[in-house]
């Protein structure tokens, strides 16, 4: 991961206190997701407040509820149409890991479709416990790990290596790969 | 409590379409033979005494280890006369189908190609015939007893050495 | 019964538009296109795709695909003990849990035996529990309709008072929202102190809640306009596809499992069941807000009339042992072991049991083999009819109208695809 100028701090608090999140609301932790963008516990404090509902105005995927098989081409789709840098939330055990889910419909955990920056545990969650997960995502984005802002980073610092001549290694863990459709 | 609407299908249907009877738990049923499926339907819609208006459920059972394997169930209910009665539709496994209810009940529309979807019973004369709660990718009938039930067919997954994308 | 509806002249001059053939302009030529909505989209409620295929602006043909949130509900039961279904049942209309809750167990227990039996004091904790649920799931409901319509400030609205209920139920069982709090037999545990207060409190706040949203909506020319007239369901096609609960009453059709077919102690109450007469969105509109007035009137009655006693039906083959046995005796510890190991033994047998969830008649088939898990354990939703009937009534409506025919119909993911 390259340096972080005062500029890129700069640039990560502004975009940390102003997220535009696209809920990808499915199951029931959308109820919990209501009651954390209501007035008690009030997402909007994080500045995280109206949610975008076109991936391509919104840059925190907050994927609420179980994944199933069936809706993995479309996850995909709709993460891949956000534009850079965007951050991803699973929110909820299901979107996690499957939860309690363990069958031939239900996709374990969204990670097996997207990467994943955040993990909120929780069946479903309390709203303090989603707040917690915002507040570790704004602290990740500040610090440029998200999985997409450190991609951009070496994708950048390959530019640049390649312009000066100088020979650079992208690590293989943040090479932005094919997607391949599954034939399992 | 349903008792009225079996002694009227014993009444009607003599000729053995009516293969068997019973109340258990308070609910009554009727066990119904496959080629008289649509035709014992339509009397228990159109008759004064039953009047079974309402389409309550349509599913199937995999016995497994009985003939017929799978068994079609119906639930029907009548708001008039507050009576019920479940119907069962015996389906072999090689022969794995049953005419559809759906220009008696159109509701049964639904019911009937999840029960297609899941057990794999095939409804002659369904206008639409589609897998309704799987996708179409999916091979098999996952509610039946031989199906794993861990068994899934994924249709995207991340590649395997990527932590970027 | 009372009718809530509005006479078809009134109608015309609310709705306002006319078609162009009444302006008399030209027909525009257009040709069919197909539109895709969903199966994420901003109608928070749940996941489902529309393939609607418009002409202009009129939809002439929609393709209602669901199963994105199949869950194997029966595929997991199959596995499970007869305990362990009950966070399964939760997650079903997740949006009122424990009328799920409350159902499933009273499949069990008719299989068992002991439906007539279970301790009075529990069967008026589930019929309290069971409509503070339906309170919120018709909040819910209307609130996130709303909000889909543009009324913002209802939805906040809706959900301070969805809050207040969800906290009274954390005191209750633990959790806000998924609460598995019914056992086989009774109840898991008996209602904290100061439970009615806060109850009789939190009753009287949202009925001025709900009177704000009532004067916020029901005049209100927007809400009217696009609700009204909109997204008819005829009482033929309620009764052949099987649609109870508020749609199906908004059609007309008067039934509710709890006045036809009462259950636990519902036939101690006096209340009113509201029926519409139209089978617009605005008539399951107005039926669901009566449903809350009629629910809180239910609450008082039983918070004034329960009696005090055992919370869950005491035979050591089905419900566990008190914790102070199960530490200090063998036999009660050896019962609690394998109670929870193999599950309760329920006779073989089917039964058919159904209750008034939020949505309607939420029926349990259950097919027992004599073990301790199910051989099949169904739910027969009560919104996938409903869901089913807007293939038939979404064509001739414009694209604007998807939103709060799909709104008030209350199509709930985890229940209808289960």
């Amino acid at each position: 991961m390259g340096l972080t100028t005062k500029l890129d701090a700069a640039v990560n608090w502004a975009r940390k206190f102003s997220l535009f999140q696209y809920p990808f609301v499915t199951a029931c932790c959308g109820m919990e997701f209501m009651s954390v963008a209501a007035p008690k516990y009030d997402i909007a404090r994080f500045g995280a407040e109206f949610p975008r509902f076109s991936p391509r105005q919104a840059d925190l995927l907050i994927i609420v509820g179980t994944i199933t098989e069936r809706q993995g081409p479309a996850l995909r789709r709709i993460y891949e149409q956000m534009c850079e840098p965007k951050w991803v939330v699973a929110f909820g055990v299901c979107a996690s890991t499957g939860g309690f889910y363990q069958n031939y419909s239900t996709m374990p955990g969204a990670d097996q479709a997207i990467p994943v920056d955040v993990y909120i545990p929780g069946c479903p969650p309390r709203p303090e416990q989603v707040l917690d997960g915002l507040i570790m995502l704004q602290e990740r984005i500040q610090r440029g790990e998200g999985h997409n802002q450190i991609v951009i980073a070496n994708e950048k610092a390959a530019m640049n290596a390649q312009k000066l001549g100088i020979a650079y290694d992208v690590p293989a863990t943040a090479i932005r790969p094919r997607i391949e459709a599954s034939k399992g | 409590m349903a008792q009225i609407v079996l002694d009227r299908l014993a009444a009607q249907f003599r000729s053995g379409e009516i293969l068997q009877t019973g109340s258990q738990h308070g609910d009554e049923w009727v066990r119904v033979r496959r080629d008289a499926w649509v035709a014992v339907a339509t009397f228990l819609r159109d008759d004064p005494v039953t009047d079974m208006k309402m389409f309550i459920d349509l599913t199937a059972v995999d016995r497994f280890s009985t003939e017929p394997r799978f068994d079609v169930v119906v639930h029907l209910y009548s708001v008039s006369r507050k009576h019920r009665i479940r119907l069962y539709g015996g389906v072999p496994e090689n022969d794995p189908t049953i005419d559809t209810l759906c220009p008696v009940w159109e509701g049964a529309n639904w019911y009937e190609r999840e029960a297609y979807d899941l057990y794999g019973v095939r409804f002659k004369g369904h206008p639409d015939l589609r897998r309704i709660l799987m996708y179409p990718e999916f091979v098999g009938h996952p509610l039946r007893k031989d199906y794993p039930k861990e068994k899934r067919q994924p249709l995207v997954r991340r590649s395997q050495t990527d932590v970027g994308d | 019964m009372s009718a809530t509806g509005h006479p078809p002249e009134t109608r015309r001059v609310v709705l306002g538009y006319q078609d162009a053939e009444d302006l008399g302009a030209p027909d525009l030529p257009t040709e069919p296109v197909p539109l895709n909505m969903g199966p994420s989209h901003p109608a928070m409620h749940g996941t489902v795709r529309m393939v609607l295929e418009v002409e202009g602006e009129r939809i002439s043909s929609a393709d209602i695909q669901i199963g994105y949130l199949h869950r194997c509900f029966e595929k997991e039961s199959e596995y499970a003990t007869w305990t362990q279904i009950f966070p399964y049942t939760d997650r079903l209309n997740y949006i009122s849990p424990m009328l799920n809750n409350v159902g499933y167990a009273m499949a069990v227990e008719k299989l068992l035996g002991i439906d007539k039996t279970i301790p009075e004091r529990a069967q008026f904790i589930r019929v309290i529990v069971g409509e503070v649920s339906r309170i919120s799931d018709h909040l819910t409901c209307l609130g996130a309709s709303a909000m889909e319509l543009g009324a913002f400030t209802v939805f906040l609205y809706a959900l301070k008072a969805r809050e207040w209920l969800f906290e009274l139920l954390e005191e209750v069982c633990g959790a806000r929202l998924t609460s598995s709090y019914c056992r086989i037999g009774g109840v898991a545990y008996d209602l904290p102190a100061g439970f009615d207060e806060k109850l009789r409190d939190i009753l009287a706040r949202t009925r001025v809640v709900l009177s704000d949203i009532g004067k916020l909506l029901e005049r209100n020319r927007i809400f009217r306009d696009r609700m009204d007239g909109i997204g008819i369901i005829t009482q033929a096609d309620a009764l052949a596809y099987g649609i109870t609960g508020p749609v199906g009453r908004s059609t007309g059709l008067a039934y509710d499992v709890r006045k036809d077919h009462p259950y636990l102690v519902y036939d101690r109450f006096d209340f009113d069941v509201p029926v519409g007469s139209v089978g617009d969105n605005f008539d399951r509109y107005a039926v669901r807000v009566e449903e809350m007035l009629q629910s809180m009137r239910i609450l008082d009655q039983a918070l004034a009339q329960i009696p005090a006693g055992p919370v869950v039906h005491m035979d050591p083959r089905i419900s566990l042992p008190p914790k102070n046995e199960t530490y200090n005796s063998i036999e009660a510890m050896i019962a609690h072991f394998k109670i929870i190991m193999d599950g309760i033994h329920v006779p073989p047998g089917e039964v058919y049991s159904y209750t008034e969830a939020g949505n309607g008649e939420l029926g349990f088939y259950i097919v027992s083999d004599g073990t301790g898990r199910p051989w099949k354990c169904r739910v027969r939703p009560p919104c996938f009819p409903a869901t089913a009937v807007l293939g038939k009534v979404l064509p001739g409506l414009f694209i604007a109208d998807v939103v709060p025919t799909f709104g008030m119909i209350n199509m709930i993911g985890g229940e209808c695809d289960r």
